[in-house]
């Protein structure tokens, strides 16, 4: 069984997926760049005293699950989403979706996925993935990071959907449950609450940990790094943040660009010139980004280490922050 | 980032796929673009990798001195940490923390050793023996 379902590939997983099942229950003009506009996904967050890979615990994304729900929602699309205790019920479910004629939505870990790079294998259980068909024992597989097409066997994909961990997806699954056309209001509406919800998280959120205040915040911590904890591990927690913001799915710059196509995008629906220049800034935003990752590989790779160095990498995040909330007030001031 | 920016440097992803990015044209207008990988985050990702096999190593040693039980050596070996391990193994956090004393790990049944064996892939021999295969 092979249902006709069209892989696009895009940077982020949890767009993709959302964009892919969202085309194929006839929402055609859904984009990676406009499912991540309208679900808000630009963020920042940096937790303090959480360690991840004993680095600090950073995103320049929203949560995991929350883009799929939010564009859904903006655009009036019941969601059908489940997670099971026994893997033999969830191997039952997906393939009765798949009989149906249904592609699903699956949460996965990356540890044991067996067409990625053995470099990128981590615990890392938020990885999403569609599945469309079956042939034989294999699972066709619609990974949105992949060029291609793949395949798991039912083995490989019940271990996946079952991994274990923080954020164990308990074989979770999840797709539109409705095949419909979407009016060019309805998503003129849900790009704009899309655009309010983003403002809201990046400038409005109390605490000094989130949004644009993060970024300061971070831009702090980094140039008290070096006399707290030593240029080695300075070094493993840049390393750590470039890895965050440059990693497979972020389309580059902590997903800045990805934020300023969907502005572009957005104009399409808005004619409001004001689109177009913060979308300008977030390219900005998006080569500054850039540029610090270099200045803080040049400090992991022992080229830089004065605390000079560590003073220059914390004023590219500074000035970052200026220029995201200067591009999110100008958002906010929109008469829609 | 200019799409004629984008960087092609030679990465893990080669052979696997490539990365998709967003650009912008000559106009400024975005577009997406290929990428085989950046120097800049492969570095971040050998450095990840470094600081790995090193933890690696130290636990193994730790475990042949019988300062620590074999687990640490397992769990680092599989880039697991706690929540991961208790979730494959069905064992509390806190059963793992006592587990990791070799007093206490060295007269476990064998049933409970098979669980971690299991876990970890290997023998139950190579359990007790520190020898796992890093690749």
């Amino acid at each position: 069984m092979k249902i006709d379902f069209e892989h696009i590939q895009s940077a982020h997983c949890e767009n993709g997926v959302t964009s892919n099942l969202l085309k194929y229950a006839g929402v055609n003009n859904i984009t990676e760049p406009l499912a991540f506009g309208i679900g808000s996904g630009l963020f920042f967050i940096y937790i303090p005293l959480l360690k991840v890979n004993n680095g600090p615990a950073i995103s320049f994304r929203t949560m995991p699950g929350l883009i799929f729900k939010r564009t859904c929602n903006a655009l009036d699309i019941p969601v059908v989403r489940k997670t099971f205790r026994s893997p033999e019920k969830a191997e039952r479910f997906l393939n009765e979706c798949i009989e149906a004629g249904q592609p699903v939505g699956c949460q996965v870990g990356v540890y044991y996925l067996t067409y990625f790079p053995k470099e990128y294998r981590f615990h890392f259980n938020a990885h999403n993935l569609v599945v469309f068909g079956k042939e034989e024992d294999n699972y066709l597989i619609s990974d949105p990071v992949m060029e291609t097409v793949t395949t798991l066997t039912s083995f490989e994909l019940d271990r996946v959907r079952f991994a274990k961990g923080v954020l164990a997806p308990n074989g979770q699954l999840y797709y539109p449950n409705a095949k419909k056309e979407v009016s060019e209001e309805q998503i003129k509406k849900a790009i704009k609450s899309g655009i309010k919800r983003n403002v809201r998280d990046m400038l409005y959120i109390p605490g000094p940990v989130v949004g644009v205040a993060g970024i300061k915040y971070t831009a702090n911590k980094i140039k008290k790094w070096r006399d707290k904890l030593g240029l080695k591990q300075s070094g493993t927690y840049l390393a750590q943040l470039v890895r965050m913001q440059e990693e497979i799915g972020t389309g580059g710059g902590g997903f800045r660009f990805m934020y300023g196509a969907f502005l572009q995008q957005a104009h399409a629906y808005h004619p409001n010139d004001t689109l177009l220049s913060v979308a300008e800034d977030f390219t900005k935003a998006g080569d500054l980004w850039r540029s610090a990752a270099v200045q803080a590989a040049g400090i992991y790779k022992g080229r830089l280490g004065s605390q000079e160095d560590f003073n220059t990498m914390g004023d590219y995040l500074l000035e970052i922050a200026e220029i995201e909330k200067k591009a999110f007030k100008e958002l906010s001031n929109i008469k829609w | 980032m200019k799409k004629e920016e984008l960087p092609q440097d030679p990465s893990v992803l080669d052979k696997f796929t490539k990365d998709l990015c967003y650009v912008v044209d000559e106009s400024g207008n975005y577009t997406t673009g290929l990428s085989r990988g950046w120097e800049v985050k492969a570095a971040a990702l050998d450095l990840a990798w470094d600081d790995i096999k090193e933890r690696i190593a130290d636990a193994r040693q730790k475990a042949l001195k019988g300062e620590i039980s074999p687990l640490l050596f397992f769990m680092e070996l599989r880039l697991m940490d706690m929540d991961t391990l208790a979730g494959y193994s069905g064992f509390w956090k806190w059963q793992i923390k006592r587990h990791m004393k070799p007093g206490v790990f060295k007269n476990l049944s064998d049933k409970k050793l098979e669980r971690y064996a299991k876990v970890f892939e290997v023998s139950v021999d190579d359990l007790k023996n520190v020898r796992g295969n890093e690749n």
